[in-house]
């Protein structure tokens, strides 16, 4: 059984409430960094714990931290970021709407770390229930005045609010989430200036996701260097991994980072191992973006080592013949699968998402869900697979935002490890989709 | 991008003139424009636009939004560039009840085809459409965060996870016999899984 300091009370009956979470332990960290810490020595714990971002690009948050400007009489902003739309991942949502304190509770230090004094969740309008979970839970915080002026009779003051989003992917994009907060359109700004010189406003911004703000809890109460010790190299810490797909056992785990990638798939610990006795044929490791790899990629490198879930050992071989971490949206695909048709529906998602800023993302995921669709209606010829590929080289790092890239690398990666499953199809000019029978009558229960 | 078509809706100078919030509303409004700096108004559109849509009849006419735009003191333009780029405001009149089947990776491994195509039988109507009687249009939604209890669908703040044919039976019976308008904003969400 790894460590878990993330969801390890997550079936505590009543750990929505501020009393329950408050009798596990809750707001120590409040407790210790204000009374205690200095905001530089907060900083200084988070940059010693090796800390990466959980949203999915994995930068050390302590040096996240460390560049956000300070001039002054200019108010700095935390924002985090709830708008969690990778496909595949759904750790946020698990988060806040079993633990929702875990967050507030991190927002509040996290806040005092940096010297914000109001501070945004910014959360998918598609999970507004889950925005009105965590405004009770501030609602419960004010009145016991864990937020407000003068918290714990220090002169530290935060506000806090949540605001919903209007269903945008692009909005988990840090400058499109601090437009979209500003009451606009969620189009990526240019960068430079990042947010931590000029953000919400024009004002020195952090924007983190919600698991990154909620570990820091236990940073702060064991101390970066104890929470180094968990996890292997720089992967430090546990993570959350949204599991799902054809396993027994879909999900949110915590894991500690280093679990062997086939241990999590077939271990009863976790996703119990693939659903009605089928063999695996791909995984999607860390959500839609990241390459798809297939089973003897995902369950060993290259080399033939062990394939771990940490950020490094999930990238070794490059794109060649790895993956990424991500955010940890594990779709599992059992030997059924028609990875055409899987792709088909990156494709048409990235295609509605694309904001429409830069032609090569806007032109080329509608291009590219277009000449995948031709597979799908039996008309694709063999040369469509060489055009597919060309046009997902023309996206890749010619847009403002990373929107081009989480498109293009998933049909790369399809072509790369799945080329002769195209090539089928485009031979014998029809889809035969055996995925395709009917799962719901072998799933009801 | 939100891929709504929005055709040129004709604005209507009478009907501007009814469209007014709530007290309760209007208090609601208060609220939210009080997280924001001085000034700093126009953030609370997004919030405020699905007040709006749940306000009135669970679409965004052009005189909502210049309404919306007089009561934070913006631009209609602002408020209409606003509404045509997220999916969840509704550009055109929908029905009471908005399915909106998840397609995307996990929940199509799980069978949301064969959940889209029931429900376009079950209510005669395709995908996009709204049914005679104004009760449901059904809308296909990219990722929902529910990956893990495929295949799903979404009503207002509702969150129907784990779908059966027998389910989605339950849930239209359910949304047809209370008849109610169902909204992003409700408080009575409910999640089944």
């Amino acid at each position: 059984m790894g460590k878990k300091l993330l969801i390890h009370n997550d079936k505590v009956q009543g750990i929505h409430t501020l009393e329950v979470y408050r009798a596990h332990g809750g707001y120590a960290s409040v407790e210790k960094a204000l009374k205690t810490m200095t905001p530089d020595q907060v900083t200084d714990e988070v940059k010693k714990s090796g800390l990466r971002g959980r949203g999915g690009a994995g930068f050390p948050t302590g040096l996240k931290w460390s560049f956000l400007a300070k001039p002054e009489g200019v108010p700095r902003y935390l924002v985090c970021n709830a708008d969690e739309s990778e496909p595949g991942t759904f750790k946020d949502r698990y988060l806040m709407e079993k633990i929702p304190h875990a967050l507030v509770e991190g927002m509040i230090t996290s806040s005092y770390a940096l010297g914000a004094n109001q501070s945004y969740i910014y959360i998918r309008g598609e999970y507004f229930y889950v925005a009105r979970i965590l405004e009770q839970a501030i609602r419960e915080a004010y009145a016991a005045g864990w937020l407000g002026k003068n918290i714990l009779g220090t002169n530290y003051s935060l506000e806090l609010s949540v605001q919903v989003g209007g269903g945008a992917y692009i909005c988990g994009e840090e400058t499109a989430l601090l437009e979209s907060l500003e009451g606009k359109r969620g189009n990526p700004r240019i960068k430079p200036p990042f947010p931590a010189v000029a953000g919400l406003w024009g004002c020195p911004t952090v924007v983190n996701n919600v698991e990154t703000i909620a570990a820091v809890c236990p940073i702060v109460n064991m101390g970066g260097e104890e929470y180094a010790k968990i996890g292997i190299g720089k992967s430090t810490g546990t993570k959350l991994i949204s599991a799902s797909g054809h396993i027994n056992k879909p999900g949110v785990y915590e894991i500690e980072l280093g679990v062997p990638v086939e241990e999590f798939i077939y271990s009863e610990e976790y996703c119990g191992g693939i659903r009605n006795g089928k063999k695996l044929k791909a995984v999607v490791a860390g959500g839609s973006s990241v390459p798809i790899l297939p089973t003897e990629l995902i369950l060993k490198t290259a080399k033939g080592e062990p394939r771990l879930m940490t950020y490094e050992s999930l990238s070794d071989g490059g794109f060649q013949t790895g993956t990424m971490l991500g955010s940890g949206g594990f779709i599992v695909m059992d030997e059924d699968t028609s990875i055409v048709k899987n792709l088909f529906t990156f494709s048409r998602f990235y295609r509605h998402e694309s904001c429409g800023q830069c032609s090569p993302c806007r032109e080329g995921t509608a291009w590219m869900e277009k000449i995948l669709h031709k597979f799908l209606n039996g008309t694709a010829n063999e040369s469509d697979v060489d055009l597919l590929w060309d046009v997902q080289g023309k996206i890749e790092g010619k847009t403002i935002c990373p929107l081009g890239e989480a498109a293009a690398w998933p049909v790369a990666a399809a072509i790369r490890h799945f080329k002769q499953e195209f090539i089928d199809i485009a031979k014998s000019k029809k889809f035969n989709d055996v995925s395709h029978y009917n799962r719901l009558n072998k799933i009801a229960k | 991008m939100s891929s709504q078509v929005h055709g040129a809706q004709h604005f209507d100078k009478a009907k501007r003139a009814e469209i007014k919030f709530s007290d309760a509303a209007m208090e609601t409004v208060k609220t939210i424009i009080s997280r924001y700096p001085e000034g700093k108004q126009k953030s609370a559109l997004l919030p405020i636009l699905h007040l709006a849509q749940a306000e009135f009849g669970g679409w965004l006419s052009p005189e909502v939004m210049d309404y919306v735009a007089s009561v934070l003191k913006i631009r209609s333009v602002e408020v209409f560039e606003v509404a045509s780029f997220y999916t969840m405001y509704n550009l055109k009149p929908v029905g009471k009840c908005v399915l909106e089947v998840c397609q995307t990776s996990s929940c199509w491994l799980n069978g949301a085809e064969d959940i889209v195509k029931y429900i376009e039988k079950k209510l005669n109507i395709k995908a996009g459409e709204t049914t005679k009687d104004g009760m449901f249009t059904l809308k296909t939604a990219e990722c929902l965060g529910s990956c893990g209890t495929a295949p799903m669908l979404q009503c207002g703040a509702s969150f129907h996870e784990n779908l059966t044919y027998e389910k989605v039976d339950s849930i239209l019976e359910k949304y047809k016999s209370e008849g109610k308008q169902r909204n992003y904003t409700d408080l009575d969400y409910q999640n089944t899984l």
